[in-house]
Formats: C-alpha cells, sequence, structure tokens
C-alpha cells in the first residue's frame, strides 16, 4: 500500500446556507469571517474552499468545534449535501456529476456512513438492520442474512439478532451502525461524530475496537469528532477546521509540535498530550558516552567531567548493556576489574514509539535516567524524570 | 348620508349563472358522471353484500375477536361484541349494515386519495404550498355547501354521499401522512439514502414504516369524520341509520331519534377503539438498555432470551 495515494479529495469545495449568496461569496473574498457574513447577509458559510487529501487505508479524522462544518463536509463526500462550489473527486470521479444510477452504485458499493444518533431503523431489528445496505442492492434474503451475520458477530453482536434495536443500549446500537456500514464492504467508512452520544466508559471501548477492525479490514476512513483526545487517538491524520475552513491537517506529532496557529494550538492544549506524544518527542542525548570496551579510567573520568553519578553503557552497536555507578566504578578501579564486571544489567529500555502516558511509570519508578531504543536495540537518546515531567504542561 | 351605512351592491353577481354552469357541466359530462356513480354504487353494494352474507353471530364473533386480539384485552373484546349486540337488539341491524358498507366505501377511497397525496406533499415543497390552502378550505367549508353540486351532478343516493363524505373526511389522512413521513428521524432518512436506496425504496422501506403510527392515526380520524357525516348525507337520500334520525327528528320522534343516534354514537365509539389499537405503539417503555461491555463478551443475551 503506497503511503500517500489518496481516495477521496476535496477541490475548492464551498458550501452555502440561506440567501444572498454572491456577497457573501463577495465577503468572504474579502476576508471577512464567517459570522460577520451571516450578521451582513443572513448567509451561513459551512464550507469555505476546502481543499482536503484522504489517504487510502488509514484514519482521517477531521476535528473542530460545533458549527465548524464537519458534518456538511463529510455529507459532500457521499452526495447527502450537494456544495455551493467545487469538486468531490473519488477515484478520479467527480461524486457530483455521477448520474442517479451511478450514484446508487457508488453508494452501494464504494462508501458507507455511520451516525451521531445511529440512525437505526427501529421497525427492524438487529439483523434488518445490518442487512440493509444488502436489501436495497437487491442480494437474496439467505445470502444478505448470511453476510449480515458476519459483521453482527464481527461487532460482538451474536445472539442479538433478533432483538429491536429500541431495546439496545447506546454503544450496541452504534456497533449496530457499524455493522451496518461494513455489510457492503465499501472502500470508505464516513464516520460522523459515530461515539460523542456515547458514555467515556462503553467510548473507550468502542474507540478500541473500532481500531482493531479498521486495521484488519484496511478501511479508509473519515472519523468526525469535537474531541482532541479521540481524534488523536484514532487518526493517522487530522484535519483541524474552524469556521468551515481547513486550519492544519498532519499527523498528531505534527500538530503537537508544530501547531500553525493559536486555535490549533487552543486545542491542542486542552488535549492530555502524553497519549500522542512519544518518547522520541522528549528524548535527550546523553552528555557521556561509555562503552564496554573502555577502560575504567576513562569511564571514570566521562561521569566526572559531565557531574554523573551513573552512567548507562554501550557495546559497539550502541545497544545499551548496563549501568555503571561511579562509587562502584572506583571500587573496581582499585580491585582491577573492567566495566563488564560492576555493570548492572537488566536496565530499562524503552522503545522509541512507546506513548509517553505508557512510559511515564517506567521512568519516574526508576531512580536514573531511561534508555530510548530503536526497534534494532540501537540506543538513541535517554528520558529523565525532568523530561517527562517537563512535557506534561 | 344614507350611503355610509347601506354598502354599495359593486359586483352584481348572478349565482344561477354558476348554477347553471354545474348544470351544464352535469349534462354535457352526462357519461362520465354515470360511470363514477356507477363505480361508487357499485362499491357500496360489494361491500353491503360482502356484509349481509355475514351471519349476525359470526359478525359479533369477529368484533370480539377482534377487539381481543387489537387491544390486547378479553373485556374490551366483549364489551365492544354487546355493544354491537345492542344495536342489532333493538331491531337497528340491517340499518347498520348499510351505514357500515356506506362508511366502509368512503373510507377506502379517502384512503386510496389521501395517502397519496400525503406521500406527494411531504416529498415535494411546492405541491405542499398548493394542497395545504386547499385542504384549508375543504376543512372550513361548510358541508353542506357541497352536498348541493353532489346532488345536481350525481343525483341522491349513496354515490353523492360517497363523495360528499369522501371530500369531508380525507383532509386528516392526507395531513397526517405528510406529517408522519415529515417527522422520520433525519438520520434515518440520510442512512437509509446513505446506503444507496431508490426514492421508491427509501419510502417503502424507510419512510412508511417509521410514519405508520401517524397515519394510521390519520386513518383512525378518517374513519370518525366518515362517521360524522353519516346523519347529514342522509339528507342527500343516504339510507342507513343516519336516515333512522333523520326522520325521527323531522316527526319530532324523540325516542327513536335517540335510539338510532345512539347507535351511531356506538358504532362510532367501537371503530374508533378498534383503529386506534392497530397503531402500533412505539415500545419505549420496555426499553431497558443493556450494557453492551458486558454481555457482548460473553457472546449474547442472557439465557437465551430470543
Ligand atoms: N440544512 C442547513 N441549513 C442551514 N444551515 C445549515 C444547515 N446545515 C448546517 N448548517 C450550518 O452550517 C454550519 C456547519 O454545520 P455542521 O456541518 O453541521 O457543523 P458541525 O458538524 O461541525 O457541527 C453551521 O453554522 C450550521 O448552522
Ligand atoms: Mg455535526
Amino acid at each position: 500500500m503506497e503511503q500517500n495515494e489518496s481516495i477521496l479529495r476535496m477541490e475548492h469545495v464551498t458550501k452555502l446556507y440561506g440567501p444572498n449568496r454572491s456577497e457573501a461569496i463577495k465577503m468572504m473574498k474579502n476576508g471577512s469571517e464567517k459570522e460577520a457574513v451571516y450578521k451582513k447577509t443572513g448567509c451561513t458559510v459551512a464550507l469555505w474552499d476546502v481543499n482536503l487529501e484522504i489517504p487510502k487505508g488509514q484514519i482521517f479524522v477531521i476535528i473542530g468545534l460545533s458549527g465548524s462544518g464537519k458534518s456538511t463536509a463529510v455529507r459532500c463526500f457521499n452526495r447527502l449535501t450537494t456544495p455551493t462550489s467545487g469538486k468531490v473527486i473519488f477515484e478520479g470521479r467527480n461524486v457530483h456529476e455521477m448520474d442517479k444510477k451511478e450514484l446508487l452504485e457508488y453508494r452501494r458499493n464504494k462508501i458507507s456512513m455511520v451516525f451521531q444518533s445511529f440512525g437505526l431503523m427501529s421497525h427492524r431489528d438487529v439483523l434488518g438492520n445490518v442487512s440493509y445496505g444488502l436489501e436495497v442492492k437487491g442480494v437474496a434474503q439467505s445470502k444478505r442474512e448470511k453476510i449480515a451475520e458476519e459483521f453482527i458477530s464481527m461487532v460482538g453482536l451474536n445472539g442479538w439478532e433478533h432483538q429491536s434495536c429500541e431495546q439496545l443500549s447506546g454503544g450496541m446500537r452504534q456497533r449496530v451502525g457499524i455493522a451496518r456500514a461494513l455489510v457492503n464492504n465499501p472502500e470508505v467508512l464516513l464516520m460522523d461524530e459515530p461515539f460523542s452520544a456515547l458514555d467515556p466508559l462503553v467510548r473507550r471501548d468502542m474507540q478500541f475496537e473500532l481500531l482493531q477492525i479498521q486495521r484488519k479490514l484496511k478501511k479508509t476512513v473519515v472519523f468526525i469528532t469535537h474531541d482532541i483526545d479521540e481524534a488523536f487517538k484514532m487518526g493517522d491524520v487530522v484535519c483541524i477546521m474552524r469556521d468551515g475552513k481547513v486550519v492544519q491537517i498532519g499527523t498528531p506529532e505534527e500538530l503537537s509540535m508544530n501547531p500553525a496557529d493559536d486555535y490549533v494550538r487552543d486545542f491542542i492544549e486542552s488535549a492530555d498530550k502524553t497519549k500522542v506524544l512519544t518518547v522520541r518527542n522528549i528524548m535527550i542525548t546523553p552528555s557521556c558516552v561509555v562503552r564496554l570496551g573502555d577502560s575504567m579510567d576513562r569511564a571514570i573520568l566521562e561521569m566526572r567531567r559531565n557531574n554523573l553519578s551513573s552512567v548507562i553503557v554501550m557495546d559497539n552497536e550502541l545497544h545499551p548493556k548496563g549501568m555503571l555507578f561511579i562509587g562502584e566504578a572506583i571500587q573496581a578501579r582499585k580491585d582491577g576489574k573492567t566495566i563488564p564486571q560492576v555493570l548492572q544489567t537488566g536496565i530499562n529500555a524503552v522503545a522509541e514509539d512507546t506513548l509517553i502516558s505508557d512510559a511515564i511509570s517506567i521512568v519516574t519508578e526508576s531512580s536514573y535516567p531511561i534508555a530510548v531504543t530503536d526497534e534494532s536495540g540501537t540506543m538513541l537518546g535517554i528520558v529523565t524524570k525532568a523530561s517527562i515531567l517537563s512535557s506534561l504542561n | 348620508m344614507d350611503w355610509l351605512f347601506n354598502f354599495p351592491d359593486i359586483f352584481d353577481l348572478d349565482t344561477s349563472a354558476i348554477d347553471n354552469a354545474v348544470r351544464s357541466f352535469a349534462v354535457s359530462a352526462e357519461g362520465m358522471l354515470d360511470v363514477i356513480k356507477g363505480g361508487l354504487n357499485g362499491l357500496v353494494n360489494f361491500i353491503g353484500m360482502i356484509l349481509m352474507y355475514i351471519p349476525w353471530p359470526v359478525f359479533l364473533l369477529l368484533i370480539f375477536w377482534a377487539g381481543w386480539r387489537i387491544r390486547k384485552s378479553l373485556k374490551s373484546g366483549i364489551l365492544y361484541a354487546v355493544l354491537i349486540f345492542l344495536i342489532g337488539a333493538v331491531g337497528l341491524w340491517n340499518l347498520m349494515r348499510t351505514t357500515l358498507s356506506v362508511v366502509l366505501a368512503s373510507v377506502a377511497i379517502a384512503l386510496v386519495i389521501g395517502i397519496p397525496i400525503g406521500i406527494l406533499i411531504s416529498n415535494s415543497e411546492k405541491a405542499n404550498k398548493i394542497v395545504r390552502p386547499i385542504l384549508d378550505t375543504m376543512q372550513t367549508m361548510p358541508v353542506f355547501v357541497y352536498l348541493i353540486p353532489a346532488l345536481l351532478l350525481f343525483g341522491t343516493g349513496n354515490a353523492s354521499g360517497v363523495i360528499a363524505t369522501v371530500i369531508y373526511a380525507v383532509v386528516p389522512v392526507i395531513r397526517l401522512t405528510s406529517l408522519g413521513i415529515r417527522q422520520v428521524d433525519k438520520e434515518v432518512v440520510e442512512a437509509a439514502k446513505s446506503f444507496g436506496s431508490t426514492k421508491g425504496q427509501l419510502l417503502r422501506k424507510v419512510q412508511i414504516p417509521q410514519a405508520m403510527p401517524t397515519i394510521m392515526t390519520g386513518v383512525n380520524q378518517t374513519l370518525m369524520m366518515a362517521m360524522a357525516m353519516v346523519v347529514t348525507t342522509s339528507m342527500i337520500g343516504v339510507r342507513g341509520l343516519g336516515m333512522e334520525v333523520l326522520n325521527a327528528v323531522n316527526r319530532i320522534e324523540i325516542g327513536r331519534g335517540l335510539v338510532a343516534g345512539s347507535s351511531v354514537v356506538i358504532l362510532a365509539i367501537v371503530l374508533d377503539r378498534l383503529t386506534q389499537g392497530v397503531v402500533p405503539n412505539k415500545r419505549k417503555s420496555t426499553e431497558k438498555p443493556i450494557d453492551s461491555t458486558k454481555n457482548k463478551k460473553d457472546g449474547g443475551p442472557e439465557n437465551g432470551a430470543k
């Protein structure tokens, strides 16, 4: 899978609601704010010149405050909303130029949607809801029920097929919503704040399960949320929207490290950074380097020079091997021992992509710096209690 | 100063010209009107014939069974059967059957016309703008005003009665069908569309089933309004319980009027209860959210609750 291949694209998409559109467009072009335009013309600018590329097989999160145009944007992708101007391109075709038949085909096979308040049909049971997408396609009953069963059990609802949806809890209803959206084997899954109506515990489970499902099925997901923690948790790429405009697009890490403006910064401040940043973002380069083959004299000199009471010792491939303490080193020099003989092995190292939230306990429980290594075990740097604490605020 | 208190005649309207127009229309369209009249009479007679071939004990049993099933109470079933039995017991069985066949024919026609119109105006703002004022007019226009043209066009008898009744009773089913469809949850409609439903599929598989409770309320109201026309239409020659009331009033026979009138009321109440019970009530009361995280791990409802 090509990393940056895009499957869906928005080009200069603008959506206006209400009267006096041409005047509103003029005002927007002169740099007016959405609020001012509405006061003057009564026209709501839901989207303004939005350009997006949705990468194939990844989770693309759109986040923004309420009213920033997220729902409008996501509905342009499957043409539940028609933009005032601009193009929405799916695999080279403009979605809004499709004729009736093409549109049906597109919605039936390529793209499906999960809704904030679930959008379940209360007159149908779980099975009837999940198999709906197959039913409108004309798949025979026995076949569509078999396929639906498969997805019902994927979301963990086996045994509930014939229950009325109204008897299910919120979390279970959204599982039905997800199964229903997957049943046509679409390439793109649109999710408009799918977990916003759920309570926090259920929500966490659902986020995790969605991630699992997405990694397994490799679907492209456009995920809307107003919760920055959720955005960073789910998103491979996160797009921040404000007043109908895209403010910044990037990986969670990029957004955390280089927020484009104060709006993004404020948004991210409210996030729990330890869930986004990894130890790589906060590690420091060790000030002294001691190798297994070095003489004790050199090791002591290095520590003295850098005012350290201990040092991480590495082998020639820069794999951390253990801790050497100044007291023991001095004693060892008297006894004529070598570094490997007095080394305290079994030290803690963390992988570079460990989230800070996961590294906190290891680092704070240890009295010494912790080594940060890459996949091959090569040391990249160290994290200390101090660096963790400073990342928390 | 006189002119200030006497409103000047500005238009000298010749209402007799309207009468003539209607009359000449009646003459020139005689063929078509006869076909309609024949159709309407045929429908009423057909329903009347079906009712006639049901022996009265079977009819009572049907009422009992419907009351029991629909209201989910044995008591209701018995009560309705007894009430209808009373109508027969005072000697009005045949008149009731006649009334019922006119009412049912009118309601059937009202539904066949009303539900599609309701669907149409729920989906089109334009159609809605045109139809609304017509509906308002139909509802506020005194019934007698369209009894006369009905009489002119179709003469006395069941056909005129059915037409007047349909005009009067069709409004609620149109309004409530349209309302019900408009009220279907927006996300549910969006969901259906997003899975690639055609307009017809959306209507058949989602909007109408979701709007069913409201549509059924409309059906119930239409039926009740048709019942309310029973006495009125007897004035243009529709036979049945209404005619009995009318005759009693004309001859100032209070007792006879009371008995026949009560029969109309009883019939109306029973029909009302039966059609109200059909409305699928939302199962909100039985709703008890189940914690998803607990149950899904052990893979199903407790004790095979399905
Ligand atoms: N059907 C509509 N008619 C008029 N204005 C609308 C309509 N839908 C959305 N809007 C307006 O467009 C803006 C964006 O709305 P929406 O996309 O729902 O935002 P979000 O999902 O981010 O909360 C809001 O200001 C909203 O009031
Ligand atoms: Mg929204």
